[in-house]
């Protein structure tokens, strides 16, 4: 900050009061002095980016900082269990048997349900904003939506245990059991008693949590969809539904995957609601109202009770596996993400 | 030429069909958040009271409050938000200021984007890894660190973002003016994107308070007040152990929690959209 903006002309203004013979600065002192400040500017300047540099490395770092850790937190586990961790079901804290298999299907498999009801909707609600929606009510309703995502995931949890549950086991579970009971496959998927707390409850749960993740990006690539485009085929003859499904969709195909990858990611690293109306039971499930865990829930409930160095081991190798799963999910849909708006690039 | 209505009936049948379906997503979404918000003013409201920011988390069956939880919450997400705000806002001024050549920026720009999303819960296991198995004990600065590394993804994004909002010519005055580069970025492009930095960290400051999950295994929970070398109280821990007991005033407790962190949580994200507003009318 103490860097003089006047330039220094010592001997110059010395010099023209007091003698008559003015000494013109010699051009190597003024040389010199600019140097100097150069110098210092170009200085300042390196170490400015060096900071900044270095925090963008911090970032780097810190993923692999986690990679790092979790492995080295897991070693016990992976040594001892091996790859074969994966798909063994048994999980014993008793006999230090451990097996994530349980967890790992309640993971993928509330984040399919998740999706399988998010997406469509989702989908539906970016149709809405962008193209039935009036101007007026847009920016409304996306917040609104958008505040469905600010929501922290422990109220979702809460209600979803206090409030959705019950509600789900008094009227849904038993008509859902009832009416499908003779068909084949869907008999057994919604057989069972209706404790409202168990799979498909996370599931559902979780679909909520996702659609303002998964709407939100759609919306923002269907607006870069250009009006021309749409304009044809209104031109045509095409009806509002024949725009979105032929030229709306498939020019935006790379983003819309995109965002739904960026759901399922969320969906499923996602915590405190699916601990809250899982079930947390490690049990194989032959229905989708059984309670079942998955691996954030057998985390956030076991973690802190676990006493022998294998179970927090096995714990951890648990959350790795989960950071693995998620991280390939995002890198796919931040790649797709680029790579649509690369082509979006290529056009204007 | 009835071949031709059908197919035409057919079409604007299935626009008419397609077009609803779209409408009642939209209402579907909406009964949801409106559900949601119904039941925790409807359970959290009865609950609030002076009690509740002046007593601690009682036993069950006695009388208390959440002031312990609350000061904890409190210092944890003002903790992350100090540590995780300067690294955020050096690491995204390097992505938008220096960041167009090299292989640096755009890796850290493609990690950054996945860090944002990261499960909070992994976090949680980092830094029990790398702290609290160091320090041997649960503690408040645990959590406060777990916080910051989720702090840390949406202030280089909106920080990055808000930069390159930055007119050009704004630098190139600044330049023409002989400044260095480092007076450039301080004085005149970041106090020009203030308002955007702000709103990220307001979204950051958002995020961390209802966060659960990373606290799990770092802060851990306590009964009383504590300082940040020690297990700390924090509404969203003292929320999921109370709901998941089977006492009735801890879950009006609970439920009185939830409400102050929803309120919060919703009154942050409308003043951080209220900040940006101005700034889109340029």
């Amino acid at each position: 900050m103490n860097v003089k903006m006047q330039p220094e002309y010592k001997p110059d203004t010395t010099g023209a009061t007091l003698a008559p013979v003015v000494v013109p600065a010699s051009p190597e002192t003024r040389m010199n002095s600019t140097d100097q400040r150069l110098h210092r500017q170009v200085l300042q300047d390196r170490i400015f980016r060096g900071v900044t540099r270095f925090f963008a490395f911090f970032v780097l770092a810190l993923l692999a900082g986690i990679i790092l850790s979790l492995l080295v937190g897991a070693w016990p586990a992976i040594k001892e269990f091996g790859l074969g961790f994966i798909v063994n079901t048994e999980w014993n804290p008793v006999t230090g048997k451990f097996g994530g298999w349980n967890s790992i299907r309640g993971t993928l498999l509330s984040s399919f349900i998740a999706l399988l009801i998010g997406v469509p909707v989702s989908l539906g609600i970016a149709v809405f904003l962008t193209e039935l929606s009036p101007v007026w009510l847009r920016r409304p309703l996306g917040i609104a939506i958008e505040l469905l995502a600010g929501v922290p995931s422990i109220i979702y949890g809460m209600w979803g245990l206090f409030v959705f549950a019950p509600w789900f086991a008094d009227n849904v579970q038993p008509w859902l059991t009832e009416s499908t009971a003779n068909i084949p496959v869907l008999g057994t998927v919604f057989a069972g008693p209706p404790m409202g707390i168990g799979m498909l409850t996370a599931g559902l749960i979780l679909s909520v949590m996702i659609i303002p993740f998964v709407s939100s990006v759609m919306r923002d690539v269907f607006e870069v969809v250009p009006a021309m485009l749409k304009e044809s085929a209104y031109g045509l003859g095409s009806t509002t539904w024949e725009v979105v499904w032929n030229v709306v969709l498939p020019y935006t195909r790379n983003g819309v995957i995109g965002g739904v990858m960026l759901g399922l990611g969320r969906a499923l690293g996602e915590t405190m609601a699916i601990t809250f109306v899982i079930g947390n039971a490690q049990q194989p499930i032959s229905s989708l109202f059984d309670p079942s865990t998955s691996i954030s829930a057998t985390l956030a409930n076991e973690f802190t009770e676990a006493t022998t160095v294998l179970h927090t081991s096995s714990l951890i190798y648990l959350g790795l596996l989960l950071f693995v799963i998620t991280f390939i999910v995002l890198m796919m849909s931040k790649v797709l993400l680029l790579r649509m708006q690369r082509a979006e690039g290529k056009q204007s | 030429m009835s071949a031709m209505s059908s197919t035409y009936t057919r079409r604007r049948l299935v626009n008419i069909i397609s077009l609803s379906l779209s409408t009642f997503a939209m209402l579907f979404g909406l009964f949801w958040l409106a559900w949601i918000l119904y039941t925790l003013f409807k359970n959290g409201f009865g609950g609030l009271s002076v009690t509740l920011f002046t007593q601690t988390t009682p036993a069950p069956g006695s009388q208390g409050g959440l002031s312990n939880a609350i000061i904890g919450s409190l210092l944890m997400s003002v903790g992350g938000t100090v540590i995780g705000t300067p690294i955020g806002i050096l690491a995204g001024t390097y992505l938008a200021e220096f960041g167009d050549r090299g292989w640096l920026a755009p890796l850290t720009r493609f990690i950054n984007d996945i860090l944002l999303s990261a499960p909070s819960i992994v976090v949680g296991l980092f830094i029990y890894e790398v702290y609290v198995v160091r320090t041997g004990h649960f503690s408040g600065w645990a959590g406060a660190f777990a916080l910051a590394i989720l702090v840390i993804p949406v202030v280089v994004r909106t920080t990055e973002n808000m930069l390159r909002l930055v007119p050009s010519s704004m630098r190139e005055a600044a330049y023409a003016l002989g400044a260095p580069q480092w007076k450039m970025t301080l004085l005149v492009t970041l106090r020009a994107a203030k308002a955007g930095v702000v709103t990220g960290i307001l979204l950051a400051v958002a995020r961390i308070v209802g966060e659960t999950a990373p606290l799990l295994f770092t802060a851990l929970n306590n009964q009383f007040y504590s300082n940040l070398n020690q297990p700390m109280a924090n509404l969203p821990m003292v929320i999921f152990q109370f709901a998941m007991s089977p006492y009735e005033d801890w879950h009006s407790l609970a439920w009185a929690g939830s409400l102050l962190i929803g309120l919060f949580v919703l009154g942050m994200n409308i003043v951080a959209r209220a900040l940006v507003k101005p700034q889109q009318q340029h």
